[in-house]
């Protein structure tokens, strides 16, 4: 009786599980199919059903000066941010998680900040600093509006991703192979070129992809901090979208998710993502 | 390979002395074992020999070299981790290479020697594999490979057998131990397995509280142990209390006179072997010491067998006796006599209920 009871409850309990997942799968991607569906509508207006099917938006919007110069910004953004946020962010974990010292706590915390601060705060912020420092300076650091400005911006919305995700790996790497590589003779810098690196390198890896689509889909930040003619993807789609709505947005954001959706794959070639997050 | 010196070397935390004041000197090609009651210090010792801990004073010596400043890549010592530390990400080969590369010895001869050091451990078949695709016995090997391919002055082993089962750690014990005497290497081995120690060292050294107690061979220690630590850690003994009333007689709290050799007088303990005290019905004529006794408990480990014997109502002592079909066999309640020689039992001066090693002079 229990026993029959018992397989029940498996039975049950394995269909509940099923059905969770398909929920959630489909609460993911019907937006994702949804979008690409649109992209691929013939007509200009979007209702349903649509009256047939065709590549034009793609044309449509390759012949977009503002989509094509706002992709190249931002990709040029989010590669620079991304780099210049590992220069800094894994030293940045390597001495939170290796020494003790004063401050230690509100620096893992700062590091976290960007993070947790909406977008349109750290935006005014940047914005009101950048006004600051013009005048300070006497006009001398033209930096309202400047790539400059734009780049320091998105470093720090990248950093956080990078310092967190090193630090998880930090957390797992067994220190005494380091003691071991100098046992052999390595110097510190040997050790951590040759050992330390690629046993963290998936949390690298991992941080610098995070980090990337998070500076290449910001917009509230960056609203604040481009200059006139120059603005990234997502502000060339929201200033688009407040005249027009057609299946082109949805195109770029096809672009978008095929740019962003690569980038996890070849990243998860190298490492594999669902180990470290 | 080196000889090996530590002089009054110390590690302090605060104020702990995690080490004080070790001296040791290893001979070349010598094999000694620290060995010692968790947190005593043994690993603290090895690590300030290869230099990953900073000695808060005195000095390490490697050859005829100071070492005591020297970071730890800078020195030449091959350590075996209780974890063996192998490099998830390289090769077996690479694994054992690293320390030639780093040396910048030429990729041929360093081929060969990695080869040579795989086949010395009986692993020569498997040098493409990664570490996660060895038996723990296997991975302990290629530890031991990659921290003799340098040909380091002095081979450092962090009870390597700990995490082996009982059986592979008897093979491991033996293989250790003939390429030791094979290479002739200078050997630190820190392990708390008294019979590991005893069948493994040419010398030991017993430590506690950060402390060296004694150093000798497995006979100077079972013979002649320093203090009444060193002799309840190594083998067993068993203590009776009392005073020395003159240098050749222990007077024990129960009141029995034991002749004895003692250096002193005044508050005093005797340990003796329970193998080295003999339980016969009869008193024997002419023996050193011979006392009346009865048997409060027998503890049959098999082929031994444990009497306890109660002498007085203070002093109690063991004795070992073997398991023979003939013979006396004495059983709980019986009466028997029980003696043992002068030169069978230890006298350590001081008081004390349990030998509390505090308060006793460094060895
Ligand atoms: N960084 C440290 N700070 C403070 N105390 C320490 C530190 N490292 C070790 N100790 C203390 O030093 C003592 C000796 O430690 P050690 O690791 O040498 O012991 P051990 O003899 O190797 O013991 P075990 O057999 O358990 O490995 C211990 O009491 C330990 O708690
Ligand atoms: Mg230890």
């Amino acid at each position: 009786m229990t026993g029959l009871m018992g397989l029940d409850r498996r039975v049950i309990g394995r269909w509940a599980l099923t059905a969770a997942a398909a929920l959630t799968m489909l609460y993911i991607l019907l937006p994702l199919v949804s979008v690409i569906w649109l992209s691929f509508y013939r007509q200009e207006i979007p209702s349903f059903p649509p009256e047939g099917y065709s590549v034009h938006w793609y044309g449509v919007i390759a012949g977009n000066q503002r989509f094509v110069d706002g992709l190249l910004l931002s990709v040029q953004l989010g590669v620079s941010a991304t780099a210049i946020g590992l220069a800094v962010g894994v030293p940045a974990a390597l001495c939170l998680s290796r020494f003790r010292f004063p401050g230690r706590e509100a620096l893992n915390n700062v590091l976290l900040l960007p993070l947790m601060v909406p977008g349109v705060v750290l935006g005014t912020a940047l914005y009101v600093f950048h006004v600051e420092a013009e005048i300070a300076t006497g006009g001398n650091l033209p930096i309202i509006g400047s790539t400059l400005g734009l780049l320091s911006g998105h470093v720090l919305v990248v950093i956080p991703w990078i310092v967190r995700l090193v630090l998880a790996s930090l957390a797992g790497f067994d220190r005494t192979l380091e003691e071991a590589a100098m046992n052999l003779g390595a110097d510190r810098w040997t050790t951590f070129r040759r050992i330390t690196m690629p046993g963290i390198l998936p949390g690298v890896v991992a941080g610098a992809m995070f980090g990337f689509v998070a500076s290449f889909g910001n917009l509230e930040m960056s609203l604040f901090l481009v200059g006139p003619g120059r603005t990234t993807l997502p502000i060339a789609i929201l200033q688009y979208l407040e005249w027009k709505i057609d299946p082109s947005i949805a195109a770029v954001s096809v672009v978008q998710i095929v740019l962003i959706g690569a980038a996890m794959l070849i990243t998860d070639r190298f490492v594999k993502i669902s180990r470290v997050v | 390979m080196a000889r090996l010196q530590l002089n009054q070397l110390s590690k302090r935390y605060g104020d702990f002395f995690a080490a004080r004041d070790v001296t040791l000197d290893v001979a070349d090609g010598e094999f000694l074992v620290l060995l010692g009651p968790s947190g005593c210090g043994k690993t603290t010792t090895l690590r300030m020999i290869a230099g990953f801990i900073e000695p808060t004073s005195g000095m390490v010596r490697l050859g005829d070299n100071d070492v005591t400043r020297l970071p730890a890549w800078k020195r030449n010592t091959g350590l075996v981790f209780q974890s063996y530390a192998l490099f998830p990400h390289l090769t077996v080969n690479q694994n054992v290479a690293f320390g030639l590369e780093m040396r910048k010895t030429p990729k041929a001869e360093a081929d060969q020697r990695v080869a040579e050091a795989l086949e010395l451990v009986r692993l020569g078949h498997l040098g493409d594999r990664l570490p996660r695709q060895l038996s723990g016995g296997q991975q302990q090997r290629v530890a031991l490979a990659r921290a003799l391919v340098f040909r380091p002055d002095v081979l450092l082993l962090d009870e390597p057998l700990s995490n082996l089962d009982a059986k592979l750690r008897q093979e491991v014990r033996v293989e250790i131990r003939r390429l030791q005497q094979a290479l002739s290497l200078t050997t630190v081995m820190v392990t708390h397995d008294q019979e590991e120690a005893l069948t493994m060292a040419d010398r030991l050294v017993v430590m506690s509280e950060g402390r060296v107690r004694q150093v000798g061979t497995q006979r100077d220690l079972y013979e002649r142990p320093a203090d009444r630590f060193v002799a309840g850690f190594v083998g067993r003994s068993s203590f009776l209390e009392g005073t020395l009333e003159t240098p050749e007689r222990f007077r024990t709290r129960g009141g029995l006179a034991v002749a004895c050799r003692g250096t002193t007088t005044g508050p005093a303990g005797m340990a003796l072997r329970p193998e080295r005290v003999m339980v016969t019905p009869e008193p024997v004529a002419g023996a050193d010491n011979d006392f009346p006794g009865e048997v409060e408990f027998v503890s049959y480990l098999g082929g031994l067998i444990d009497l306890h014997i109660r002498l007085s109502p203070a002093d109690v002592v063991i004795a070992q006796i073997p398991n023979r079909e003939e013979g006396f066999m004495p059983k709980a309640g019986d009466k028997v006599h029980v003696g043992w020689t002068v030169a069978s039992a230890s006298v350590f001066p001081g008081a004390g209920e349990d030998p509390d090693p505090t308060d006793l002079p460094p060895a």
